[in-house]
């Protein structure tokens, strides 16, 4: 954050001195009105986000079948915490048993979950989007998310415990990407991005018909019905179980492309630019790719295929906080999260039975979707 | 008709020698340097092709390069002037031969649109990634380093404005600026004045030459050989791929040479001197061309001669 405000004082600074530029007719010069507002703007937009994302994880823990009153969901994570730390009794109880139980056993663990995987998705999504300079690639359309489903399958049907589903969806995924990126060195150097889209699709229906065949021959009875509900993507029986196997592969992913922010600036600008200003393309693009499959797959094993998310989130992000991936990056992570949590808190709070998460993402997801590429042609985000 | 003034004496060659030849140093010892300094950059017997079942697209391709000189390189389409500036920028090796004292180059590569909507600051503030690593975010030295660049090149007044909302010529100074900030002392550009309107051509042709009168060496490519004798003591010109020639731009650039080159009559007639300084005229390229004298290049004073350019019929 420090290197952020620094540079946007920089930029208001640099602005009044510089006229020596826009003197001579091809240029006016910018106005350092607007660039002050704007780099203010920065400077608040992360914060902002937080504010949200603690409002919406409040009203998100709140809502439900069962009413929990905010200010007692406050002082029962603050009694848990305090207790934590051995200040126990602290806070005086106000709050019933059931209360609780509700929010420590039943909403955390849900709410922790809907934030590790909206934020991995779209955070991998953003990642993706600089990686391939197109605003239309999520980790889905890449195909990773269609071979990490079918390592979860494979790893359901053969009845492994929770470990091997990680790994297992972590190893199809990855193996999706090197497919995805073997196709796309059939193109040559001028066709890269375009064939590893292609690519991407071609192994998604492949893996997706391997699902398909595993499904088929899935027992109709015990095995199919688990496999069918996970595929459509779920969080409804998250457990802090599987808070920690989704957290410990969406963490790692997540360091690198934040730890990787400055390069993914350059690496947007495409590979010629990235070669002459220092920066190996193709090493750097590995390295992003492996993170990216290794969150994408962490988030599959917990939650199975959720859709849409890592496509909309970033997008949204991008034209409200411009294409600075230093601010993007994070905001694209706190957005995704607080997402999901909403769509999570809509999909057991609209009905009275619990809609699959994957289907809401799609049906919100694939019209906001077209309005913000409606919009994103006006503003020109990205070339 | 292009009519050029050219300075007799380029900057940091005080005692300029325009008839230097073209297999040794030509032009003597820019700055003053005792004879025996290397130069900023040379290349001997140099070779390139993709593939062993390829053809050379260049080969036993020498120059040497001075502090404070811009190398013009010259050819048609498509005969590897862009792979000879990756080779001479490191991000190519060559197949055969050596470049020598390549070290901080900055290279700008051919404009290629809009792109994403960064602020001219943060374009920038890029060339500095060669000095961070991997996981840094830029610091405040990089961004002065890129302040002073911006400062240096002119375009400090845009720093706040969007990239992908600035003309050809503007973007083309950014990413200059861009190469500047990264502390290279040997810049290489890929036709930095092709698809430039003719203000534009003079301004990004203005502020290398006033790079090079810092002395920062220059390599660029270009379509324009009246851009080459402008600001170019030396020129590379693409013959065919076992005839790349180095040597003086008013020696090398001449009409015969030029209509091998392109397959086109042209010619380069000088028009004459003033007071120690020539001024050349690059007729645009016909069957009918020939020598004539320009009212306006021969009676003007020349620090007021612009890079001027008049249709052929009023002349001939």
């Amino acid at each position: 954050m420090a290197t952020t405000s620094s540079a946007a004082k920089r930029r208001t600074g640099s602005d009044g001195s510089g006229t020596s530029a826009g003197s001579d007719g091809t240029g006016t010069n910018g106005e350092p009105d607007a660039a002050s507002s704007s780099s203010r703007r920065r400077r608040f937009i992360l914060p902002l986000c937080v504010l949200i994302l603690c409002a919406v994880a409040l009203i998100s823990m709140a809502a439900g079948r069962y009413w929990v009153p905010p200010n007692e969901i406050l002082r029962i994570l603050f009694n848990e915490v305090s207790a934590l730390f051995g200040g126990d009794g602290l806070v005086r109880r106000t709050w019933t048993e059931q209360e609780a139980t509700v929010v420590l056993d039943v909403r955390l663990p849900r709410v922790l979950l809907a934030f590790l995987v909206g934020a991995a998705l779209s955070l991998g999504g953003a990642c993706l989007q600089a990686l391939f300079r197109n605003p239309l690639v999520s980790p889905d359309i890449i195909g990773v998310t269609a071979g990490a489903s079918f390592g979860g399958v494979l790893v359901l049907t053969l009845g492994l415990s929770g470990g091997w589903m990680v790994g297992g969806a972590f190893g199809f995924g990855l193996a999706a990407l090197a497919g995805v990126l073997l196709l796309g060195r059939l193109g040559g150097r001028d066709n890269a991005m375009l064939m590893i889209v292609l690519g991407g699709i071609v192994v998604a229906a492949f893996f997706n018909a391997l699902v398909s065949f595993m499904t088929y021959l899935a027992d109709p009875y015990s095995e199919l019905p688990s496999i069918v509900h996970w595929l459509l993507g779920s969080i409804a029986a998250a457990s802090y179980d599987k808070v920690l196997t989704a957290l410990v592969p969406v963490a790692i992913g997540a360091l690198v492309v934040l730890a990787l922010r400055w390069r993914l600036n350059v690496l947007s600008l495409g590979d010629d630019d990235a070669a002459a200003l220092g920066v190996n393309p193709h090493r750097s693009r590995v390295l992003l790719l492996c993170a990216v499959a290794l969150m994408t797959a962490g988030t599959v094993a917990v939650a199975g295929a959720v859709g849409w998310v890592g496509l909309v989130v970033p997008h949204l992000a991008r034209l409200w906080v411009g294409p600075d991936h230093r601010i993007l990056l994070p905001a694209s992570l706190l957005l995704g999260g607080t997402y999901l949590m909403l769509i999570d808190t809509l999909s057991r709070s609209i009905t009275s039975s619990e809609l699959p998460l994957g289907i809401l993402t799609a049906i919100i997801g694939a019209p906001v979707f077209v309005v913000l590429l409606a919009r994103s042609q006006k503003k020109a985000a990205l070339s | 008709m292009t009519v050029i003034s050219r300075p007799r004496s380029v900057p940091g060659n005080p005692e300029g020698n325009p008839e230097g030849n073209p297999d040794g140093n030509p032009d003597g010892n820019p700055d003053g340097n005792p004879a025996g300094v290397a130069p900023l950059m040379q290349a001997t017997d140099l070779g390139f092709r993709y593939s062993r079942l390829r053809p050379w697209l260049f080969r036993n391709l020498g120059f040497s390069l001075e502090r404070g000189e811009i190398l013009s390189i010259l050819g048609p389409n498509a005969r590897g002037k862009t792979t000879l500036l990756k080779c001479l920028s490191g991000l190519l090796a060559p197949r055969e031969g050596q470049v020598h004292g390549a070290n901080g180059i900055g290279y700008v590569p051919q404009d290629h649109g809009a792109g994403p909507s960064f602020s001219v600051a943060d374009m920038v503030l890029m060339g500095r990634t060669r000095h961070l690593r991997a996981y840094q975010t830029p610091r405040r030295e990089d961004h002065d380093a890129a302040d002073a660049a911006m400062e240096r090149v002119g375009v400090a007044g845009w720093a706040a404005r969007d990239y992908s909302q600035l003309s050809g010529g503007q973007r083309q100074l950014v990413l200059i600026a861009r190469a500047v900030a990264s502390g290279c002392e040997l810049l290489i550009l890929d036709e930095p004045a092709s698809a430039l309107d003719l203000n534009n051509q003079s301004r990004v042709l203005g502020v290398l030459s006033g790079l090079a009168a810092d002395g920062m060496g220059i390599i660029m490519t270009t379509h324009h050989p009246d851009h080459a004798l402008h600001v170019s003591r030396n020129a590379l010109l693409f013959v065919g791929s076992h005839d790349v020639r180095w040597g003086p731009t008013d020696e090398l650039l001449t009409g015969p040479a030029l209509s091998e080159v392109y397959g086109l009559p042209i010619c380069t007639p000088t028009v004459g001197t003033l007071s120690g300084e020539r001024v050349i005229a690059v007729p645009d390229f016909g069957p009918s061309c020939r020598a004539c004298p320009v009212p306006e290049a021969v009676g003007a004073p020349l620090a007021e001669l612009p890079l001027h350019i008049s249709s052929r019929k009023e002349h001939l």
